[in-house]
């Protein structure tokens, strides 16, 4: 199994096609074949890629399962995964048919969305499997093409805006990025990623229309691809694209969006950010750790006055992705591990927590908190289930939620204190916020009259919870099954981070920011 | 001597006796009878002359350098000749419903094509003169095909007008570069401009000669004229007007300024590279406010011909190569969008508004899908074949030193995206409108499906034209 790489990433794609070349028609028959090729093709592709779980050896810090074509251009096709990668490819395999299930109750043009949804997940996993520049870019920007019509398409009343400012937003981020990977490959001759990992990039001052830029092009660099990740992530200021587009999307492509495409950003700085421009990053790094502090701050304040439950827990997201570039610039151990854990973590409960709901939604279509209250007396199962995924997301310990949050205030601490103080402040603000919504809308007496006859969670909705409750408890408890996979790969990085900086005599020199000359 | 020099040229010879047979032939016997199988055998005869220059091989100058006929010309003039194939079959069927039937349409069309080919080969500012004004002329009598419309009319007179306009300077740019270098011959001009320090007549010249060559390819500030015509030109006419001239009259201005004025790159560069910079931002802003979806191709050619022009800019091999690329690929996209614009009918009558694309996607899922993949490559999103077109221009770009255009380029492709993603839009998001008709043609469905399958296929090599770009591009420069 030489490509199994790439049978995994374009499984769900050959279904996809099969499904827009063989299926005809709008009955419930063809609704129905469709949902279950892409449940069959999504499950399968999560079993296949457990072979990649098998056969890896967290020891070999290297890219495993290599695969490798010439391209145009110098180009190459190339995939290949390591310790900091692989999880992601779980992550997202593990997540895909959660989605595709819970997605059951779809009524319009179910083949076009389980199209988008397949298409979708060959070009997350293309992201995260990707070792050469230009294909990483390929996947990055491709994904906006299926979320752009799912949030276009089967999203809310203000859908169309949503998608829109989705798309020009992360479009415009990328953009800059695809400049900085001209000037990188130009410079290194190169797009191989490994090899581009290895290349030095000048970090001598240069001018830029009067300016002085400190750590030269490696800085420049650096500010172009954090333009695409920041956005991605999405952090605070760049972020308000994410409530707008989680508002609107259907349930399964907020999932999708909070569980996955928000790891792209994360991925990305630490795939190419941290590694490829350590002075760069060095350069840049309080600045980022300020606006990550900021930004658990601000959004989670903002969360707390939000009146719709979607874009609550988007904001909580944004907060949750402020602790992950925190632990990433932070650039040490346990930084780096609990940034990737949070990340993994998060996956399970921000996506769990559009899903529950998602539930309520379905019953009652709207997301308007004020309209619920007192759901415990009709659906107890249902308060279960969103109690426990409230608790993880506050980051109560044995839930993955709290590994995640502890071991990046450990990483950031050692880095800088006052940042770790302010950002700890937030672990406050997220119970607050997080119990303040579970009380309003599942605690209390069932006054409303419309909530009357709502029932509890059905069974599929209930399985489609099981496993993700299970990997926030195994997390939780024994969160060395991740740490043993993620350890060496991030070890290496944090070596090779700290030797970079030596050679460019800039250890211990913590203060610096981009100086403006004359 | 003469006899090689003739052979040379003879695709050039068969193109001109065939378009002179076809038009006495049809004059003394069934005129616009004629039309349709003159169409067909005139579409016939470019893939046949083609294929034949593409298997090729023959000396590279001929009539002592005036004409060259090496690989770049053969690039130039394969493409230039497959692109008016497509768009004639295209069209026949649209301007035979709407009795536009004219047999002179694939005559013109022919001595059109006639003068891209002479002028992508020139070697001498009279050849290339001569090859510039057949095709234009030509041009301006199709572009006003439909003599009972007076938007067609209009549509001719202003492109004469203008185009009349720029010819002039293009040769009073000529003549000054004449003057000043006492030669016509590129193979003199390039010597006496060698030493990078050219007089400042020629200079002149240069510039003159560029903002002619701007008007060829509707770069700005010598665009005014495209929206007008491309929305007042039947549509097939519109498509034509889209692909090959603009190949042509790139591949020409590539010719001009490596040929001609190799010598002083870093004297024109910074014209291009502003030329390209305002084409592709007025293109982008300027598209976002149109209704008219021709008016909209008008304004995406334009910023289309400034990432091509981007290319250019660079001033080196490399920089020709990104160019070709990209303009094949935009030929290919624009073959793609017209062939899906020529089925937009309602009652029979043509509709250019793209409101009345709404819900498209709900009647014809399967064009509807393939328009979709056509704008998000005209937007240059990755995976799609547009994106390495892009790619190719700020490689290029990049390694001129003009990082600054790079930035700016791909800051205007985002807005330009804006205005592709309103198609998708009104195809998939919209609200249901009275449907358009049920589109005619299985032609105009295969050409709208295989450009389609060409933009997403092409991610795996590009078809090999990257090394045909390649030689051609070497052949320019060296």
């Amino acid at each position: 199994m030489s490509n199994l790489l790439s049978i995994v990433t374009f499984m769900p794609a050959i279904a996809a096609v099969i499904l827009g070349v063989f299926l005809r028609g709008e009955d419930k028959a063809a609704q129905r074949n469709a949902k279950w090729v892409a449940l069959i093709a999504t499950t399968l592709t999560f079993l296949v890629s457990l072979f990649i779980l098998a056969g890896f050896d967290p020891a070999d810090t290297g890219m495993q399962f290599v695969e490798e074509r010439d391209w145009l251009l110098g180009l190459q096709y190339k995939m290949g995964v390591d310790g900091i990668s692989v999880l992601f490819v779980l992550l997202t395999t593990f997540i895909m048919p959660l989605t595709i299930w819970s997605s059951w109750e779809v009524k319009t043009r179910v083949k076009e969305y389980m199209m988008a949804f397949l298409l979708l997940e060959t070009l997350m996993l293309g992201v995260f499997m990707a070792l050469d520049l230009v294909l990483f870019y390929l996947f990055f920007e491709a994904s906006l093409i299926p979320m752009f019509l799912i949030i276009g398409i089967w999203g809310g009343k203000n859908r169309i805006y949503a998608s829109f400012k989705f798309f020009l937003y992360t479009f415009l981020g990328s953009v800059l990025m695809l400049v900085a990977m001209v000037a990188m490959f130009a410079d290194a001759g190169t797009t191989d990623i490994p090899t581009l990992m290895a290349h030095e990039f000048s970090s001598s001052p240069v001018t830029v229309l009067g300016m002085t830029i400190t750590g030269g092009m490696q800085t420049l660099l650096f500010v172009a691809f954090f333009a695409s990740f920041a956005v991605k992530m999405p952090m605070w200021p760049v972020h308000t694209w994410l409530p707008d587009a989680h508002v609107q999307a259907p349930t399964a492509g907020s999932v999708i969006l909070a569980a996955i495409l928000l790891k792209m950003g994360g991925y990305g700085f630490l795939r190419f950010s941290l590694p490829m421009f350590p002075v760069g990053a060095d350069v840049m790094s309080t600045f980022i750790l300020a606006i990550s502090a900021i930004a658990i701050v601000y959004t989670s304040l903002v969360a707390l006055v939000q009146e719709d439950m979607k874009k609550l827990i988007a904001y909580s997201s944004v907060a949750h992705m402020g602790y992950v570039t925190m632990g990433i610039f932070s650039a040490n151990q346990q930084g780096l591990d609990g940034a990737i854990f949070q990340m993994l973590s998060h996956g399970f409960i921000s996506g769990a927590l559009f899903l529950c709901v998602g539930v309520i939604y379905d019953r009652m279509h709207t997301r308007e908190i004020d309209a619920y209250g007192g759901l415990v007396n009709r659906m107890p199962a249902y308060a279960m289930i969103f109690m426990f995924f409230t608790m993880a997301n506050v980051g109560l310990p044995g839930t993955s939620g709290f590994i995640g949050e502890f071991l990046t205030l450990v990483g950031v601490f050692q880095v800088n204190t006052w940042i770790a103080l302010i950002a700890a402040s937030g672990v406050i603000l997220s119970a607050s916020y997080a119990l303040f919504l579970y009380r309003r809308v599942v605690m209390g007496d069932l006054i409303k009259e419309s909530l009357r006859s709502i029932t509890d969670m059905k069974a599929r909705e209930k399985w489609i919870f099981a496993p993700l409750v299970a990997m926030t408890l195994l997390l939780g408890v024994y969160p060395s099954l991740v740490m043993d996979i993620i350890g060496p790969s991030v070890g290496v990085l944090v070596d090779n981070h700290e030797t970079a900086l030596a050679a460019a005599d800039r250890l211990g020199d913590t203060g610096a920011t981009v100086a403006a000359s004359h | 001597m003469l006899q090689a020099d003739l052979n040379v040229i003879l695709p050039e010879i068969v193109l001109a006796i065939y378009a002179m047979l076809a038009l006495v032939g049809a004059v003394y016997t069934g005129k616009d009878k004629l039309t349709a199988p003159l169409t067909w055998a005139t579409a016939a005869v470019f893939v046949l002359l083609g294929l034949w220059i593409a298997g090729r091989d023959v000396a590279d100058l001929a009539f002592g350098g005036s004409f060259h006929a090496d690989g770049f010309a053969k690039f130039a003039k394969v493409a230039v000749l497959f692109s008016a194939a497509a768009v004639l079959v295209m069209g026949q069927d649209y301007l035979a419903r709407r009795k536009v039937t004219n047999f002179e349409y694939p005559v013109l069309v022919a001595l059109s094509v006639l003068g891209m080919m002479v002028m992508v080969s020139a070697g001498d500012l009279i050849v290339l003169y001569m090859g510039l004004e057949l095709m234009s002329l030509a041009l301006y009598v199709v572009a006003s095909m439909r003599r009972d419309s007076i938007k067609s009319t209009e549509s001719g007179l202003k492109y004469f007008v203008l185009g009349s306009l720029s010819s002039g300077m293009l040769l009073y740019g000529a003549s000054l570069v004449y003057g000043f270098s006492g030669t016509t011959l590129f193979s003199g001009i390039i010597q006496a401009a060698e030493d990078g320090r050219a007089p400042l007549g020629l200079l002149f010249g240069v510039v003159f000669m560029i903002a002619g060559m701007s008007f060829k390819v509707s770069a700005v500030p010598f665009h005014m004229w495209t929206p007008d015509v491309y929305e007042g030109a039947p549509t097939p006419i519109t498509a034509f007007f889209a692909t090959a001239p603009k190949v042509a009259a790139m591949a020409l201005f590539a010719r001009v300024t490596h040929s001609a004025f190799g010598g002083i790159v870093a004297d024109w560069q910074q014209i291009i590279a502003l030329i390209a910079v305002l084409s592709m931002f007025l293109g982008s802003i300027a598209a976002i406010g149109q209704t008219n979806i021709k008016r909209l191709m008008a304004y995406s050619s334009i910023t289309h011909m400034g990432f091509a022009l981007m290319g250019l800019a660079a001033g080196t091999a490399f920089g020709v190569q990104a160019m070709l690329i990209y303009m094949a690929i935009y030929v290919v996209m624009n073959i793609g969008v017209f062939a899906f614009i020529l089925t937009m009918e309602r009652d029979g009558q043509p509709v250019t508004d793209i409101a009345a694309l709404k819900m498209y996607s709900t009647a014809y899922p399967g064009r509807a899908l393939a328009l979709l993949i056509l704008m998000f490559s005209l937007a240059g999103v990755p995976p799609l074949v547009g994106f390495f077109g892009k790619f190719y221009v700020l490689r290029a770009a990049y390694d001129a030193g003009l990082i600054w255009l790079a930035v700016l380029g791909v800051v205007a492709s985002v807005i330009g995206a804006f205005y592709y993603l309103r198609i998708v839009y009104f195809m998939y998001f919209g609200e249901a409108e009275e449907p358009l008709d049920k589109p005619k043609g299985a032609i105009l469905w295969g050409f709208l499906m295989a450009s389609a399958a060409i933009m997403l296929l092409g991610v795996v090599n590009l078809f090999g034209i990257e090394g045909m770009a390649q030689a051609a591009s070497l052949a320019l420069v060296n």
